[in-house]
This record gives structure tokens, C-alpha cells and sequence, in this order.
């Protein structure tokens, strides 16, 4: 569980990235954080992890505040990929760069080994196990992070900007690894601006700007309002906005999208 | 160029033919037998599987490679008709802008019109023509006021304004946008899409885009092309490419709405048509009886 209670923080500049931010995600949830650039996502998502420490208020992991946990204790428990992979890629090799964690974390070499090729074989870097981290692309570097935080199995995982670099299919893969990661219990927390990503997953949906959270709940319910993530300069899925459009018509014969597929694949089936 | 008829026609501003590069330390070609020809003034998007070889394909035609990054090279890549690799790097510069993912990794100067002016400083054009060129680039990315902030004190949709303004204040006839919407907020990507089609409009300017969020781009390209293991596979305008059956198997991605439309086309029920935004296919579904 990760509370927030009355978080601010302030930046050396004066800008004040989180404002009174009160926010509670259950164990087991898969939550989104939507809205503009500069909204205070990252920030927010600092304070989880301890790299930051709130100027007021409390951020409690597991019941237990971050200003009394070492970084070190809080990364077994919540793992993070940052936005710019290069920020946490250093090691010679790929299959180094993923041992390192599970050895400071005291795993034994063979599970060692084994969370290493698993990870390499999930994430499609098999090929890539003794080249430096530095060939790979930009995509192949954030799936190689990705792989580092879930081989030694944190109880939260989060994942910001999950989706740059990303094909369709490797999109598909990371949804499937996001539901996986929710079906075993684990607290998802994903940072994206990728809206069509977020949407088949259907998760609970944080709205933030300008340092405060400004809507949250349903994906379903908040990606309908239209004024609130106007204002956070979110746009809404491109099926709501099908639907939305649809629901203004009287003349339409669809309630929604999933109503017209459903009338093509009664017409195909009357032939 | 001319015709035959003597009319002037639009030249190809860039021309790759049967390209291969392989990277000293790899044993596969990250670019094999690549052709490809661009009229200038066209908005192009590459696509295809992460580590397909986009990225090498840019560094061949802004020159990092074969200039900088060394390997196996055999092919032509020509900008303008000139070939890249006989090219100087000073005349690459001016004929090729190069826009980054993340724009921190171009802007350092303290003042964003000293940023703007840093290609000019360094290519010692004379001060009244940078100022003039400074104002244009400012004024075309709509960032006047901005003139003398801090570039580091901007959000980060303005910072991507910044970096583009500087590449476009060399006049280049070609601009590379390595997934220039990727780090922006929805609102922000589609501004950015707006001002990248209006730039082609008022200057004739040639975009080749890297990009894999396909929604807010395809109103604007002219032309698509899919690459995999380092080869085209896939050529056409948008329509031709998401409306095809080869596009989704190389992992480009199909916007929602856009699958639906070729749901609706290819079992008759809706009249062939141009790629439609949400609210079009609303319209032309209403029309359709139950």
C-alpha cells in the first residue's frame, strides 16, 4: 500500500512540483498517472521510491513513512524505470547489468542465473545477453530496464514512460506484462501520456496538474470528462471520442464503437 | 530540375539507393539493400519494430554515419543531389536539421535566443542576417516572448519549440524528427503536428519522422514506410499502409478508430475513404442504415 497524506514539494527554483497531493493506492491496483508535461508525475513517483523526501506531509510505503527507510530497504520493496533508460544503465554487459541488483540484493548465483535468462527471454533481448547496454536502441534500453526491476520481484512496480520507443507489438507485450503483473498482486503504478496504451488496460486513472491531483477513478468514468482533461491537456482515447461524437447524433445507429463492431459481425453472420 | 517539356518539376531532396551498413561490431547489416526516394516538401513517417534500423537510416542521411560512426558501407545516400558521403559536416548541417526525442539533449545555451543562434554562431554567419534569421525561427514556432528565458526554466513542449526553432534557423531543406511527440503531453503532440504541417505549407520544408503514435501524424503524412531487420518492407501513402494487411505484422500501430474504419470498408458498409478522425466516422456512420 502507498499512501500520500498533504505531500508538497518545492523545487530550489520556487516551483512548487507537488501541492498538497493526497493520494492512496491499494496493494494490487494498476493505476495510471495522466496529464501535462511539468504536471509533478515524476516527482510524484520520486517520492515512492525515497529519491525525494516531501518538504511537508508523509509518504508511507507499507504502512512505514520514506524519511525512515534507507533507499536501499524502499527498492527492494518498489522498483522504478525511469523515463530515460541511460539514466540507469552502466554495466559492460546486458547479463551484468541484471545480475547486479539480484547479487546486492543477496540472491544466490543460480537464481542469479535463472531471473537473468528469464528476463532476457521475456523481454526479446536474448541475443543482446554479453553486448554492452549501449548498442541497443532506445526501445531495447527501456525493455532492458523493465527487465532488471521484475527479475528481482518487487511488491510495486512503476514504470514511467513505459511506451517510448515501443512498436505495436512490443506494446501488446508490455500490456500483457502490466495485466500479468496486476493477476500476481503486484501494485502497478504507470506514468504515460500514451493514452491509447492506457485505455484497453482499463486501469484506475490520476489526473495531475500543475503539482495537484485534479481527477481520479475509473479509466472508463474519467477519460469521459471531457472538461477535466481538457484542462490537464489529456486527450480522451480515440474510442471515447467515436463514442462521444456517436452519442450526439439521434440519427446514429450505434450506441457506441462496441455496438458497431457488434452490428458488422451480425451482418456477416446473416451473410 | 526540369522536364523534357521544360516545366519544373519537384526534385527528389532525398535519394537513397541500395544502401547497406553494417556496424563494425555486429555481425547483421542494420541497413540492407535500402531505396527510397523523397519529392521535397513531402511529410514522411518511418516505421517499424523497435531495433529495425530507423535510427541508423537517420545517421545516413544526416551524415553521422559514414562520417562519424564508421562500418561496412557501400550505397548511395544523396540530399539536395549531393552524396552524403563526399559531403563536408558544415554543408550537411545546413541541408539537414536533426530534431532529438528529448530536446535537453540539444538546448545548453543560457538564453533561448542565444540557443536559437548557435548553429549560425558557429558557421560565422555575418550578425545582421543571424538576427533576422533568429526573429524568423522565433517567430515561426510562435516563441517570441520567450527570447530571453532561460531555456532550463520551460516546459517541456516549449523546450521542443526551442530545439526545432535552432534547427530550422540553418534553412534546411530536410528536417529529421526522432519521435518528436513521444515525450509530450497529448495537447502538446498534436500542437507539434500542427506546426510541423504548417512549416511545410509556408516553407516547402521536407520531413522524414520517426514515430510509432500514428493517431495525430497520419492527417499530415504523405507517405509512409515500414522498415524490418534493416530492409523496406512496406511502402505507400498512410491510407495504403494501415489499410493494408502487412502494416500490423511489423508492429505498426493502427489507431483504434482507423481499425474500425477498415472493419467497416472491407465488409461494404462504409464507401472508401480517406484516414477518419473519431468525429468524421461518426458522421459517416450515422449515415449508414441499420
Amino acid at each position: 500500500m502507498i499512501e500520500l497524506q498533504h505531500v508538497t514539494f518545492v523545487h530550489q527554483n520556487g516551483v512548487r512540483a507537488l501541492d498538497d497531493v493526497s493520494v492512496r493506492i491499494e496493494s494490487g491496483e494498476t493505476v495510471a498517472i495522466v496529464g501535462e508535461n511539468g504536471a509533478g508525475k515524476t516527482t510524484l513517483v520520486k517520492h515512492v521510491t525515497g529519491l525525494l523526501k516531501p518538504a511537508s506531509g508523509t509518504v508511507l510505503v507499507d504502512g512505514k513513512s520514506t524519511t525512515e527507510m534507507t533507499t536501499a530497504q524502499l527498492s527492494r520493496k518498489v522498483g522504478v524505470a525511469f523515463q530515460n533508460p541511460d539514466h540507469q544503465l552502466f554495466s559492460e554487459s546486458v547479463d551484468e547489468e541484471m545480475s547486479f541488483a539480484l547479487r546486492n540484493f543477496g540472491f544466490s548465483p543460480e537464481v542469479v542465473e535463472q531471473r537473468v535468462t528469464w528476463g532476457l527471454e521475456t523481454f526479446g533481448l536474448e541475443e543482446y545477453r554479453k553486448s554492452s547496454p549501449l548498442v541497443l536502441s532506445g526501445g531495447e534500453k527501456k525493455r532492458l530496464t523493465l527487465a532488471c526491476i521484475l527479475a528481482w520481484d518487487p511488491e510495486v512496480v512503476i514504470l514511467d514512460e513505459p511506451t517510448v520507443g515501443q512498436d505495436s507489438i512490443q506494446k501488446e507485450k508490455l500490456a500483457q506484462t502490466i495485466g500479468m503483473l496486476g493477476a500476481a498482486g503486484k501494485t502497478v503504478v504507470v506514468v504515460s501520456h500514451d493514452i491509447e496504451f492506457l485505455w484497453p488496460m482499463q486501469p484506475r486513472v490520476i489526473v495531475m496538474k500543475a503539482g495537484k491531483v485534479v481527477g481520479d477513478g475509473p479509466a472508463p468514468i474519467v477519460m469521459q470528462q471531457k472538461e477535466l482533461l481538457d484542462s490537464a491537456r489529456v486527450a480522451e482515447p480515440q474510442l471515447v471520442a467515436l463514442y462521444q461524437a456517436l452519442a450526439t447524433r439521434p440519427d446514429s445507429p450505434f450506441a457506441d464503437a462496441l455496438d458497431a463492431r457488434r452490428w458488422v459481425e451480425g451482418r456477416r453472420a446473416a451473410g | 530540375m526540369w522536364t523534357a517539356a521544360g516545366e519544373k518539376c519537384l526534385a527528389d531532396i532525398l535519394e537513397i539507393e541500395g544502401l547497406n551498413f553494417r556496424y563494425p561490431d555486429s555481425q547483421k547489416k542494420a541497413v540492407s539493400d535500402f531505396d527510397l526516394k523523397v519529392p521535397e516538401g513531402e511529410i514522411v513517417v518511418l516505421a517499424g519494430p523497435s531495433g529495425c534500423g530507423k535510427s541508423t537510416l537517420l545517421r545516413t542521411v544526416n551524415g553521422l554515419i559514414p562520417h562519424m560512426y564508421s562500418g561496412d558501407y557501400s550505397g548511395e545516400v544523396r540530399v539536395g543531389g549531393g552524396a552524403v558521403k563526399d559531403a563536408n559536416m558544415r554543408d550537411l548541417a545546413q541541408k539537414v536539421g536533426f530534431l532529438f526525442q528529448n530536446p535537453e539533449n540539444q538546448i545548453f545555451m543560457f538564453t533561448v535566443e542565444r540557443d536559437v543562434a548557435f548553429g549560425l554562431e558557429n558557421l560565422g554567419v555575418p550578425r545582421p542576417e543571424m538576427r533576422a534569421r533568429v526573429d524568423e525561427s522565433l517567430g515561426l514556432l510562435e516563441i517570441g516572448d520567450l527570447a530571453f528565458r532561460a531555456p532550463y526554466e520551460l516546459s517541456d513542449g516549449q523546450k521542443q519549440r526551442v530545439a526545432l526553432a535552432g534547427v530550422l534557423a540553418m534553412r534546411p531543406r530536410l528536417v529529421i524528427l526522432d519521435e518528436p511527440t513521444s515525450l509530450l503531453d497529448p495537447k502538446t503532440a498534436a500542437e507539434l503536428v500542427d506546426l510541423v504541417a504548417k512549416l511545410r505549407r509556408e516553407l516547402g520544408t521536407t520531413f522524414l519522422v520517426v514515430e510509432h503514435r500514428l493517431d495525430l501524424l497520419v492527417k499530415v503524412a504523405d507517405r509512409m514506410v515500414v522498415m524490418n531487420e534493416g530492409a523496406k518492407v512496406v511502402e505507400g501513402t498512410p491510407k495504403e499502409v494501415l489499410f493494408g494487411d502487412q502494416a500490423e505484422g511489423y508492429g505498426v500501430a493502427v489507431p483504434s478508430v482507423t481499425k474500425l474504419q477498415k472493419m467497416l470498408a472491407k465488409d461494404g458498409f462504409l464507401r472508401e475513404d480517406g484516414i477518419l478522425s473519431p468525429g468524421e466516422l461518426a458522421q459517416k456512420l450515422a449515415g449508414v442504415s441499420r
